[in-house]
């Protein structure tokens, strides 16, 4: 059954909107010192559900809890210890979980901003308003916030930079679309790239993309204020309509990015423009470096732009003669689906389980994209650079610019953390060799593996690979949030109080 | 061409000495879990011909799962093992062992019941050594020498290619020909050429290549009689046997993670129960009596099914084929390995593990089981082992790299090329 408003009022807004007219915003880290004061804050909080609200609204908020900060609201050990593995133990609180993230060395958690082992905001209030309000809003709530048992850490503050991010590109152009109607049918392998993900695969508490519900916290008791269970009979459902939340805070260097590819070039303009898109993988327009075959991708368009920008599969490009293999955007959504491309009867599926019907080394070494998507949310931060800035060198006391990285997902160890390991920092991704990625790779070698490369690959030819790429990025914080549903979090609001 | 061996040897350890003999172990790791390849013990690294070793702590964390069944609880007696990948037959590579590790592999050995002061080693590991029901090798004749030979021409092309000037790919063909010529002669690269196949060897596996589809042929009427008899037999078993995959403690989680993803290749070890019963265990020595004959004569050209990314793996039955161990090496993190488990060989991880204790629930004995991802991940993690001690002699090179760089290889001993096969092979660079 397709969602109705009712789902959709138990949902928080952000994982159907991206407030993308709320142009500014603002992220309010805290720790609670009194939880039942922060209970009754809790109750009332004004949280701005995913609701359609016409007008549209003109601030919203959101909220965001950690494992710590569930403890602190009083809930019990054992609804606690089924959220998440990951969750609980947190981005930063496992040395092993950071080795896998890339958070090592400068990008390692002792050196981060906010968000390191012993300095784990409880609670995030994320902010959004529309121009010029964002001032008045951040006020009132913040002073709620903090005369209701809040102790404000930090604010992390964000940046309208139009939609471009700090290095230049038109961001957050490719986004999954959520079966909200209920329709899809994970039944089978999927045999061609889709962009339209089971509801489950973001939302707790309905099926994912195995057709399966993602553990979360239940009670086997009735009317006490929760949805109900669609899976369990009898049970009340503490993850329905929730979300985890992952924020991390990339700090990035405009600067040398800039600079480094311009020395690449030798200073020549439209030259540093296309090697710069081509570790991104996409042209600063936000268009795609690949033109697609014109067929249609369940999940792209009906808008215009839309299927300009992604109507397209990264098999019309397999040997990344137009967008490298290793470009950022390749490696954080590789487009493949089940099977490798071309596999069609049941026949050739049947020879390709088998493992047979190879027609080259690099095929079926990327793993299906479907169980590895991320809702992205993030903002901007800091000064935003003209053209000509970024090649010249830095001001003195410059504020820092980068991106307040935000995404959801129902399962960060599958999807987040997939995605940022195995994609991002390998440096072993689609058979390549040395190299992580362009943008976001922390450059440090993995015992005696060097992952500072960049290759272009060329028609017929020898690769072109680029040497001792910098560091362009890097981690000034984290941490991984439980996005409750609305009735979950009055629930949780209620166990604060008592 | 030389074959691959391997050997596990396994025996129970001293009651109360398991504490100080992982002691031990620890004490040859340069990092949690990964040895130091000249450690004083047993210098792993000195045995040219050795692909991978571990030492591993058969621990049954899951015994007591079988209460369901209302079964005979098994022993809890934990056994240390020692297992080896090598080229070449396994009594050169125990003589290897004898000749660069004696007094360490003693030590070690020492904490074993069965091992005394005046033990002779080498007959000690032979009558401990437990045979694998099946095994699988990446690629069949690929040597350790030659993974670090073609690693090594690898660097050396790439590196040749940063300092010319690029021309047409014939020509940086024929460059990159000349050029590995002259290091050859200068002794810089060395390309070894395969030794001869032993004839006893070719033999052997020609008669297994012919002989295990003949038997099976003749036992075709048997088993076509059996056939239904099974389905049902299976049907009723499916239907009734619990799953039983709560998560793997924080501890437990903990002791894996910690040696995981230290190197681009991972280690894995796990070790369980089959379900009580004939149906199962013949079920399961007969299906993997199955796969052995595949992993022998057909997947041993660089993949299992699907599945690319595995070096060496093996499942042996323990404890009268009551327990199950499973050990394999693999590239990249656990969740990328688990991912394909799930997403591309589910049924061939069904067929094999839903005969033990506990795993998720299977339909025909291939649908389902796997498919049930988080229940699958927690069945799988809460069976794995810490593995005490891992050697792995080339890290940092995958399947993957190895398969390229034996292209190569092969494309640069070509006498001639194809237009089609020449812009293959200068893609591969």
């Amino acid at each position: 059954m397709a969602f109705t408003n009712s789902d959709y009022s138990d949902m928080q807004g952000l994982l159907r909107f991206g407030y993308g007219r709320l142009t500014e915003a603002c992220f309010l880290l805290l720790r609670v010192e009194d939880a039942s004061a922060a209970g009754h804050w809790l109750e009332r909080a004004p949280i701005a559900t995913a609701e359609e609200q016409n007008p549209p609204p003109m601030r919203a908020l959101q909220i965001g809890l950690t494992c710590e900060g569930l403890r602190k609201l009083g809930l019990p050990d054992d609804l606690l210890n089924a959220f998440s593995a990951e969750f609980i133990s947190g981005m930063s609180g496992d040395e092993n979980r950071s080795r896998r993230l890339g958070d090592v060395d400068v990008n390692a958690p002792q050196y981060w901003q906010w968000g390191a082992a012993d300095d784990v905001p409880d609670l995030v209030a994320l902010l959004y308003a529309q121009p010029g309000m964002l001032e008045e809003w951040k006020s009132s709530i913040e002073a709620g916030l903090t005369a209701s048992g809040f102790q404000l850490l930090q604010c992390l503050p964000t940046t309208d930079m139009g939609g471009v991010e700090p290095f230049g590109f038109v961001d957050g152009v490719s986004q999954p679309k959520l079966d909200w109607e209920r329709q899809r049918d994970v039944t089978g392998d999927q045999l061609s790239y889709e962009n339209v993900s089971m509801v489950g695969e973001f939302v707790l508490g309905y099926p994912n993309e195995y057709g399966k519900y993602t553990t979360r916290p239940v009670i086997p008791e009735q009317e006490i204020g929760l949805p109900a269970a669609e899976d369990l009979k009898g049970h009340s459902d503490l993850g329905r309509n929730g979300s985890y939340l992952v924020i991390r805070q990339i700090e990035q260097d405009v600067r040398s990015f800039w600079q480094f590819a311009d020395k690449q070039v030798g200073e020549d303009a439209t030259k540093r423009q296309t090697l710069a898109e081509k570790m991104v993988g996409r042209q600063m327009s936000g268009d795609s470096l690949v033109s697609g075959t014109g067929q249609s991708i369940a999940g792209v368009g009906p808008d215009a732009q839309d299927i300009q920008r992604n109507q397209f599969t990264f098999d019309d490009d397999a040997d990344g003669i137009r967008c490298p293999l290793g470009a950022h955007v390749r490696r954080a959504n590789p487009r493949n689906a089940d099977y490798p491309a071309g596999t069609h009867d049941l026949v050739e599926r049947l020879v390709r389980l088998l493992g047979f019907g190879r027609k080259s080394i690099r095929e079926d070494v990327i793993a299906s994209t479907r169980f590895h998507r991320l809702l992205r949310r993030g903002r901007e931060y800091g000064t935003k650079l003209s053209p000509d800035q970024r090649l010249q060198p830095q001001f003195i006391d410059e504020t820092p610019s980068g991106l307040q990285f935000v995404c959801l997902n129902a399962n960060i160890s599958r999807q987040f953390e997939f995605v940022q390991s195995a994609w991002l920092m390998s440096g072993k991704f689609d058979g390549l060799n040395e190299e992580g990625d362009p943008l976001l790779g922390n450059r440090e070698a993995v015992t005696g593996c060097p992952v500072d490369r960049f290759s272009l690959p060329v028609a017929g030819g020898v690769r072109q690979q680029i040497q001792e790429l910098p560091r362009f990025t890097t981690i000034r914080g984290g941490a991984y949030f439980f996005l409750p549903g609305v009735r979950a979090l009055r629930y949780l609001a209620r166990i604060a109080k008592a | 061409m030389t074959p691959q061996s391997n050997i596990m040897v396994v025996a129970p350890i001293i009651a109360g000495r398991e504490a100080e003999l992982r002691q031990l172990l620890a004490s040859m790791n340069r990092e949690p879990g990964l040895v130091d390849p000249d450690n004083p013990l047993v210098p792993f690294g000195k045995i040219a011909t050795l692909h991978f070793a571990r030492f591993v702590v058969l621990e049954d964390k899951t015994r007591e799962d079988l209460l369901v069944y209302g079964a005979p609880l098994p022993n809890a007696i934990n056994s240390l093992a020692f297992l080896c990948d090598c080229d070449g037959t396994a009594d050169v590579l125990r003589r290897d062992l004898v000749t660069y590790a004696e007094a360490g592999l003693r030590q070690i050995f020492s904490f074993c019941d069965s091992f005394k002061s005046n033990t002779d080693l080498l007959r000690w590991m032979v009558e401990h050594e437990q045979a694998a029901a099946t095994t699988y090798n990446n690629w069949l004749g690929r040597t350790v020498l030659q993974v670090r030979e073609e690693e090594a021409l690898r660097k050396a092309l790439q590196l040749q290619l940063r300092t010319r000037t690029v021309g047409s790919p014939r020509q940086a063909w024929r460059e990159l020909r000349a050029f590995v010529a002259n290091e050859k002669a200068a002794g810089r690269l060395s390309l070894t050429s395969a030794a001869p196949t032993p004839l006893v060897w070719s033999i052997e596996n020609l008669l297994n290549c012919v002989g295990v589809p003949l038997s099976l042929l003749l036992l075709s009427p048997i088993l076509l009689i059996y056939l239904p008899i099974f389905l049902i037999q299976l049907r009723i078993h499916e239907s009734r046997d619990p799953v039983i995959a709560p998560r793997p403690t924080l501890a437990h989680a903990k002791s894996l993670a910690v040696i995981e993803d230290r190197v681009i290749t991972n280690q894995f070890s796990a070790y369980g129960n089959i379900k009580p019963g004939l149906f199962r265990r013949w079920t399961l020595a007969f299906l993997l009596f199955a796969v052995q004959y595949t992993t022998r004569h057909i997947y041993n050209r660089g993949f299992l099914a699907r599945v690319n990314t595995i070096h060496f793996a093996r499942w042996v039955f323990l404890d009268n084929r009551t327990r199950l161990f499973f050990a394999s090496n693999y590239d990249g993190g656990l969740e990328t390995y688990m991912g394909d488990f799930i997403n591309k060989v589910a049924w061939g991880l069904n067929i094999v593990f839903s005969n033990g204790v506990g795993y998720p629930k299977t339909n025909w004995l291939v649908m389902g089981g796997a498919k049930d991802e988080l229940v699958f991940k927690d069945f799988l993690r809460r069976h794995q082992l810490p593995t005490d001690v891992w050697y792995d002699a080339t890290p940092g090179i995958t399947a993957f790299d190895m398969e390229r760089n034996s292209r190569l290889r092969n494309g640069i001993e070509q006498e001639s090329m194809t237009d089609d096969e020449l812009s293959e092979w200068i893609g591969l660079l």
